[in-house]
């Protein structure tokens, strides 16, 4: 057995005073569908953040793929050169809550861009894998749409192709659905369980669908002030969640989609 | 007679026909010192930003302090001391050019400001997308700031565009043979101002409005959400 892909070890996270994560271990398996879940606040999107590169930390260790995210003399926020950093990005990719497509570019130039750019593809191969993956989500009508002709499941679902595109090794999604109309959610949802039967991908999901949670993942992860506070196969953490909190937090969020 | 042309001050109208070549060649030179200055202005205004937002702190302080420092002098003041100090010191150079960099100099102030606004409005989003596909600094701002910020930075870069073009009279303090000098020439010698400086408070409005009327097109032209990438 090989070591575990992602590994945070005692990784600390301050934002100014606030401490986010305290002593943060985590570690990921290749191919493990994982979901992060817990009250807003909770560290769960820095998680993700930090493991983009979007955010640095101060303390402690992160290594992604044999690589770690700090360099022996590494400089800047994340102590490490941009060149190192855009190694370690190579094998992430990431699908934020409010889509961040470019609202200038089309779908199939969205999806296009960081392909070429990046791994030096001609735009014939580009562009004929990007429509292969707008087949896939389904959108392959409107590849020469602006994000601002598509509604926001279409857009996310273009941003889901988009981060596809780069073949990354992990795939992170930060509330995917949290910024959808209700009746546009099931369509993304669809595409994130179409992704999580890939064998070899990762997957990190932060999400607020507990159901959908409890449906994909090989793990929930339950997060409260920047701790697992528990963390388990979705069947045992939905059916009998041993910590207190945990169990406050799912009766709060069942009793609220029920209501809804 | 000045470059060569002679007024006939016969009637209002032959006066302002006959004078019209003269205030010509000096409408040349006044949209030369405009276009040159707003150049300058656009160079030096993306350098004082780009300056000001590095992480070497020195740097970034001493920028914001001069770029204060000339917004707060007036325009004459720095025209005054470009032409008549830097001789001094060995530098010498043509009227215009002289009013060339004045103007640019004191606009880029101004510009900076317009590129941090356009730039600063980029949403973060957008910077994050662009990180966590891999792409590197030079395609960020290439293919996804610039073309975003272009359409937010044009309507005000519009209006610094024309309030300098209605700025540069002030360079014939300092010699440039602009409209506005040749008017007064004219003056001078005919003992007529009334025709010629009036053609010239003519001549502005219609240039100024032929500018605004052109960063309009501009701007319908450029859709709000950028330069459209295909």
């Amino acid at each position: 057995m090989t070591g575990p892909l992602i590994e945070f070890r005692d990784v600390g996270k301050r934002f100014d005073r606030l401490t986010v994560l305290d002593r943060f271990c985590f570690t990921v398996q290749q191919g493990e569908k994982v979901s992060l879940i817990g009250p807003s606040g909770s560290g769960k999107s820095t998680v993700l953040r930090i493991l983009m590169t979007l955010e640095p930390f101060q303390e402690g260790t992160l290594t992604l793929g044999g690589i770690s995210y700090h360099q022996p003399h590494g400089r800047g926020p994340f102590k490490a050169s941009e060149r190192h950093l855009r190694e370690v990005r190579r094998n992430v990719g990431m699908v934020f809550q409010s889509f961040n497509l470019f609202p200038h570019m089309t779908a199939l130039r969205n999806i296009v861009e960081a392909p070429m750019a990046v791994l030096g593809l001609g735009r014939e191969e580009a562009e004929s894998r990007a429509l292969e993956l707008l087949r896939l989500v389904g959108l392959l009508d409107k590849k020469d749409h602006f994000p601002a002709q598509l509604s926001g499941g279409q857009q996310q679902r273009v941003a889901i192709a988009r981060a596809m595109a780069m073949r990354p090794r992990v795939l992170l999604f930060d509330e995917p659905t949290s910024a959808l109309d209700p009746e546009l959610v099931g369509e993304v949802l669809g595409v994130i369980r179409m992704l999580a039967h890939e064998h070899d991908l990762t997957m990190l999901l932060v999400t607020h669908e507990m159901r959908f949670a409890r449906e994909i993942s090989d793990r929930v992860c339950f997060f409260d002030s920047g701790q697992i506070v528990e963390q388990g196969s979705p069947d045992r953490i939905f059916a009998e969640p041993a910590h207190p909190r945990t169990r406050a937090f799912l009766k709060s969020v069942l009793a609220e989609s029920r209501t809804a | 007679m000045i470059y060569g042309y002679a007024w006939d001050t016969s009637s209002p109208l032959a006066y302002a026909v006959s004078i019209l070549p003269i205030l010509a060649i000096g409408l040349v030179v006044t949209l030369k010192a405009a276009v040159s200055g707003f150049v300058v202005a656009l160079v030096l205004g993306l350098i004082w930003y780009l300056l000001r937002r590095t992480r070497i702190r020195a740097v970034a302080w001493s920028t914001a302090l001069l770029v204060e420092f000339i917004r707060d002098t007036p325009l004459l003041v720095q025209l005054f001391f470009l032409y008549y100090v830097l001789p001094d010191y060995g530098v010498v150079l043509p009227a215009l050019v002289t009013g060339v960099l004045a103007l640019g100099l004191q606009y880029s102030a101004y510009t900076a400001e317009v590129y941090r606004g356009g730039f600063g409005a980029v949403p973060r989003g957008q910077w994050e997308a662009a990180i966590a596909l891999n792409l590197s600094r030079y395609r960020i701002y290439r293919d996804i700031v610039i073309p975003q910020a272009v359409p937010r930075i044009m309507p005000a870069m519009g209006n610094y565009a024309v309030s300098m073009l209605k700025e540069t009279p002030v360079l014939s303090v300092v010699t440039v043979l602009d409209m506005l000098n040749l008017a007064n020439m004219i003056g001078d010698r005919t003992f007529e101002y009334l025709i010629p400086l009036s053609l010239v408070g003519v001549i502005f409005p219609i240039m100024t409005t032929l500018c605004s009327v052109g960063i309009h097109l501009l701007e319908r032209i450029l859709p709000r959400d950028g330069i459209a990438l295909r």
